[in-house]
Formats: C-alpha cells, sequence, structure tokens
C-alpha cells in the first residue's frame, strides 16, 4: 500500500522551544485520519509542515513521495484548509470559486457550483459577510474542487455550532466517498472524529503518542481494574498508557497485542475518547509514578 | 494570478487613475497659458531689460500651484510604499489569506512575481506620468524661479524628471520588505516612510553632490553672486559681503559650497558671508561715495573673488538617469531579497 504521509525524525523548532520534534509516522494512502491532541501540542505545525508553509528544522517529511510545496505539481497534488478557515472578506463567492479555477489546473468548476448551490449560498455574496458556518464550507469547497489527493484541514470545525459542525463532516465523508482522496484533519475533540476518521494520530506534548487504525487501537489497548499492583508486576507485553491507583485498587490502560488471562483483572473495551485522553493523561501519569517511588 | 491580482488591486487603482485624470486635466488647461504667458512677459522684458523684475513677479504669481505640485510628486512615491507596497503581504497574513492562497497550484514565488510586477509597474507608471506631466507644466516656472527653487535644487531636482519613477519603484519595494520583515500592516507603514524619509534626505545631502565631480571655480563679483554689501566701521574698516548661492554665467547651477577669497586665494569668512579688508572712510566704499556700484568694482579689482564648487544646470538630465539609475539598483536588490526572504524564512 503506497503511503500519503511520511515522516522521519521530524522536527520544527520556534527559537528555543520545539513545536514538534521526533515524529516519525507513516500514514498509508486511503484513509480519513484523525490528528488528536491538546491545544498547542503541534498539530498546526504538523499540518503546516506537510502543506510546505513550513519548512522542517531536522528530519525530512514527504507528502504523496514529494516534498512539500516544491512545485506547482506537488501544489496541486494537496489541498490544504487553515485553522479559521481564511478567506478573502472583500470577495464575492463566486470570485472565491475564479480564484480557484485561475490557479489550480485540474478545479472542477461543476463540484464548487454544485456544492455551492446545495449549501444555499448567494455567489455575489460577500466573503466576509458570511457566516462561520457558511464560509468553512466555502474554505472546504475550495479545497475540494481542487481535486487533490490529499486534503489537509486544520481544526475545520473548531469554531462552528455543533449543527454545523455535523453538517461540515458530512459534507466532507460525502466527498471522500465521491472522489476517493485521503484527508489528514486535526481536532481537540475526540467526538468530531470518532464520527469520520478511520485512523488516528495522538499528538500530545508535541511527540507522537501513537498512531495507527482506529479499530486496531481500540482492539490492542485495555482498561485493567483490580488490587493494587505496582506497574514492574505487570507482564512485559503489557505497555501502560495510563495508570491510577488509590490505597487498594489500581486502574491501568494498557496496550498488548495478546489476551489477558490474569484472573484479577476486570477487563473493559475503551472508547475512543478514553484511549485519546489515557494517552493525554500519560505524561502527567508518569510524573506522578516517579513521585510515589520518591515517597 | 493576474486576474486575482488585479481583481483585489483594482480598487485603489481606479481610485489612483481618477486622480491622475483630474491632475492631467488641471494641467492640461492651465498649463498651455501659463507657457505663453511665460513667452509673453518674457518678449516684452527684454525690450526694456527688466526681465529679473518679470521672473520675480510670474513666479510669485504662481508659487502656491508650483509648491504644492512638488509636494504632489515628491509625496507620491510615498504613497505607493505605504499603501500598497506595506500591506501586499502583512494583510495576507493578519487574515491569515496567505495559507489559503499559497495553497493553491501556484508557488508563493509566482504569486509574489506577479503582484510585485503589476502593482509594481502601476506604482512606476503612475509617478511617472506624474513627474513628467508636472515637469512639462512648471517649465517656465523652473525657468524663472530662483536659484533656491531652481530645477537643480534638491527639493526641486526629485519632483522633475524620470527621478519620481526610480522613487516610485524603490518605496513599493521597500514596503513589501518591511511589511514581510514587521508582519503587521500599520508598524511596516510607519516603518517604510521613516526609512522613505531618511533615504530622500539622504541622498541630495549626501550621494548626489557627488554623482559627477562638482566644479569649483573662481569668479568676479557682480549682481548675480552678491546678495549685498555692508560697511563696517569699527575695526579700522572692512567691508561685508553677503554671498548668494549662484554663479554668474552659469544660471540655475546648484552651488553646494561659495565663499570670498582674498586675492592670495585664502578663503575669507565662512559660507555666504565674508570680510574684504577696504578703506572705508575714503574712496568708493566709503559711505559718502554714491551707491554700491563703486565699491564693487573696487573690490573686484584689488582681487577679491567667489569662490564656488557647483553642479551646472545641464547636468540635470545626466543626474536624473544615474539618480533613476541608482534607485533602480536598490530595488533590483530589494526585489531579490524579497524572493529569497518569502521562500526560506516566511511560514
Amino acid at each position: 500500500m503506497n503511503t500519503v504521509l511520511q515522516a522521519q525524525g521530524l522536527g520544527r523548532r520556534y527559537g528555543k522551544r520545539w513545536a514538534l520534534r521526533e515524529c516519525t509516522i507513516d500514514i498509508p494512502a486511503g484513509h480519513v485520519v484523525g490528528l488528536v491532541g491538546p491545544n498547542g501540542a503541534g498539530k498546526t505545525t504538523l499540518l503546516k509542515l506537510a502543506s510546505g508553509q513550513l519548512e522542517p528544522t531536522v528530519g525530512g517529511i514527504t507528502v504523496l513521495g514529494g516534498r512539500p510545496a516544491s512545485g506547482p505539481a506537488q501544489l496541486a497534488r494537496v489541498g490544504f484548509v487553515a485553522q479559521d478557515t481564511p478567506v478573502y472578506a472583500g470577495l464575492s463567492v463566486a470570485d472565491h470559486l475564479r480564484l480557484g479555477a485561475r490557479l489550480n489546473p485540474r478545479w472542477d468548476a461543476a463540484t464548487a457550483r454544485d456544492r455551492i448551490a446545495q449549501l444555499g449560498l448567494d455567489p455575489a455574496q460577500r466573503a466576509g459577510k458570511l457566516s462561520g458556518g457558511q464560509r468553512a464550507q466555502l474554505a472546504l469547497t475550495l479545497g475540494l474542487a481542487k481535486r487533490p489527493e490529499l486534503l489537509i484541514l486544520d481544526e475545520p470545525v473548531a469554531s462552528l455550532d455543533p449543527l454545523a459542525r455535523r453538517e461540515f463532516l458530512q459534507g466532507l465523508m460525502e466527498a471522500t466517498v465521491e472522489h476517493e482522496f485521503s484527508v489528514v484533519l486535526s481536532s481537540h475533540l475526540v467526538p468530531d472524529l470518532e464520527r469520520v476518521c478511520d485512523f488516528l494520530i495522538v499528538l500530545v506534548d508535541s511527540r507522537v503518542q501513537v498512531a495507527g487504525e482506529v479499530d486496531k487501537l481500540l482492539a490492542t489497548h485495555h482498561r485493567l481494574t483490580g488490587p493494587r499492583r505496582d506497574p514492574d508486576r505487570l507482564p512485559a507485553d503489557q505497555h501502560v498508557v495510563s495508570a491510577r491507583h488509590t490505597d487498594r485498587q489500581s486502574t491501568y490502560v494498557i496496550r498488548t497485542d495478546a489476551p489477558i488471562h490474569d484472573p484479577a483483572w476486570a477487563v473493559t473495551q475503551l472508547s475512543l475518547e478514553d484511549l485519546v485522553l489515557a494517552y493525554m493523561d500519560k505524561r502527567s501519569a508518569d510524573q506522578r509514578v516517579a513521585l510515589e517511588v520518591q515517597r | 494570478m493576474i486576474w486575482l491580482t488585479w481583481r483585489q488591486f483594482r480598487g485603489s487603482a481606479a481610485m489612483m487613475a481618477a486622480l491622475l485624470v483630474i491632475l492631467a486635466t488641471a494641467l492640461a488647461l492651465t498649463g498651455p497659458g501659463l507657457a505663453s504667458d511665460y513667452s509673453a512677459g518674457i518678449a516684452a522684458c527684454t525690450q526694456d531689460n527688466t526681465c529679473d523684475r518679470f521672473y520675480d513677479r510670474f513666479f510669485g504669481g504662481h508659487e502656491t500651484s508650483f509648491t504644492a505640485l512638488t509636494l504632489v510628486v515628491l509625496l507620491l512615491p510615498a504613497l505607493a510604499g505605504l499603501f500598497w507596497g506595506a500591506p501586499l503581504i502583512t494583510r495576507e497574513l493578519e487574515a491569515g489569506t496567505h495559507l489559503m492562497v499559497w495553497n493553491q497550484s501556484i508557488t508563493r514565488g509566482r504569486w509574489l512575481a506577479v503582484k510585485l510586477g503589476l502593482m509594481g509597474l502601476t506604482a512606476m507608471a503612475v509617478a511617472g506620468l506624474c513627474g513628467l506631466m508636472v515637469t512639462w507644466w512648471s517649465d517656465p516656472l523652473d525657468k524663472s524661479a530662483a536659484e533656491n527653487l531652481a530645477l537643480m535644487a534638491p527639493l526641486v531636482f526629485g519632483a522633475r524628471g524620470i527621478a519620481p519613477i526610480g522613487y516610485a519603484a524603490f518605496t513599493f519595494v521597500l514596503g513589501v520588505t518591511v511589511g514581510m520583515l514587521v508582519r503587521r500592516t500599520l508598524p511596516a507603514m510607519a516603518l517604510t516612510l521613516a526609512v522613505f524619509a531618511a533615504i530622500q534626505l539622504a541622498m541630495p545631502l549626501l550621494v548626489r553632490p557627488h554623482l559627477m565631480p562638482p566644479i569649483t571655480s573662481t569668479f568676479e563679483l557682480g549682481k548675480t553672486n552678491v546678495d549685498g554689501i555692508g560697511i563696517n566701521r569699527d575695526r579700522g574698516g572692512y567691508v561685508e559681503i553677503q554671498l548668494r548661492s549662484a554663479v554668474p554665467g552659469h544660471a540655475g547651477a546648484w552651488v553646494l559650497s561659495a565663499n570670498l577669497v582674498d586675492p592670495s586665494g585664502r578663503t575669507l569668512g565662512t559660507g555666504a558671508e565674508g570680510a574684504a579688508r577696504i578703506s572705508t572712510t575714503s574712496g568708493p566704499c566709503a559711505p559718502s561715495a554714491a551707491g554700491g556700484g563703486g565699491c564693487i568694482v573696487e573690490i573686484n579689482r584689488l582681487g577679491y573673488r567667489q569662490q564656488a564648487t557647483y553642479q551646472p544646470l545641464e547636468r540635470f538630465w545626466p543626474f536624473q538617469w544615474i539618480e533613476t539609475g541608482i534607485y533602480a539598483l536598490l530595488t533590483l536588490a530589494l526585489t531579490w531579497f524579497c524572493f529569497w526572504w518569502l521562500r526560506r524564512r516566511l511560514s
């Protein structure tokens, strides 16, 4: 299977602060990829690196086999809808479609026109007067009608109300079914991604914590609850993601490929949100363990 | 890309075109009248030899429009830099639209090339048209202006001929560069204005006098180069001579410095003022002598001279070409920097 995005030891630094570091991922084609993590985790940085808006400080990244933004051909293959879906306030909706048609060789005018009509947008309306949801839809239309092989969306629904959110994601899903392209989409809200993504990357503290297909991630992560036990006494093939202890009880989220036979544990399935939260919790959990050891 | 540039630029371009048409109409309507007044006045004054008075009267009558037009041409390049150059990139960065437009299927290098080319050429065309129209209109006034407002004078030189084209091109690209580095519109505009003003001051003060080696020569004192003489009887008597920044025989020359020198060639006094040691109790320079004419003759006879360093009026067009060339080179350098920075550093 060919890859849509490949990064090796990728890092980007702003001044002294690393926004992204040691990022090594390999995203196969044909997925809707969710990139999730808390605010400031480095999601936007990773997506800007992928679209060629930023140059890496260290490491390398290839998108669809080419260097991001290396030329008009590469730019034509990758669509990018930036955070807050910027459009030109002074130009009308129709002007934006003309802009797309003039600047993109593979522009799909029929798709763009139909989408705008379907959304009920007035082509003569100035983009500055559109609501947040309409503006996001216009930006998505520009991205879709470009007919990219990979569409990157950076927090596209962050500023939308729940209804507009659903409509936006639904429109995106319909387009992926119709035109068969890959999508990478970031959000700090798991429920948004849960509906549409089949591949997940969790990014916390400027590092990739876990990446993989959603089904596989759900099948290999478990929550164990039972009498209090130190992490050292867990089997070697069980990787602790997060741990919580009370005086008598321990709760672990672990990753393992093997089945769990220990009768002392009550094993429960994780939801996608639990899984993501466990990884976000991991760092603070590590610190807590260190404290307990000192005591 | 040309379409997009035009779509975003047409508003201010149309406004600028309208202003230009108004200016052109006003100049075209009044220009021929001004020229015929001038030639009629010259024809009348040469007969009774009163042309100096005619010049003063003629120039004085149109001084306001002369000054206003000169200022318009001087400020026009600054406007191009402030309102077209500086916001070119900052406005995209502030609205985030650079993330949208630089992800269409054109490289940002091409985006900048079209923007710079189209808007820069427009700015140059406007400044060039304006400069040449004003040069044509004010030709009779330039001929009758006093030496400190003649064609070669620092203020007027930059508002005539082809130099405004160079200024406009340079200031526009300067605005773009500053915008790219500062990344916010208002600070970028302020900084562009400050840098432009500094360069426009430094040019006539430091660079332009040396574009070609200035001529240094000594001249007899006379009506052209002496503003007035005063008699001082305090310390044994001497004559104070006020020099004008003009040299006889080279009307309209840009006098960089002028001094009074004594017969042995020593400089007397500083700048425009000098004192010659001549008897003021008797002879032609005594107060009792009739008029000052005899005194000047006596001063010249004793060997006092005006020593002046100047750039003659004939160098106006060579200077225009050289200065425009310098600004063109600066523009090219800044343009190269813009492309480099846009590709490498801006994100």
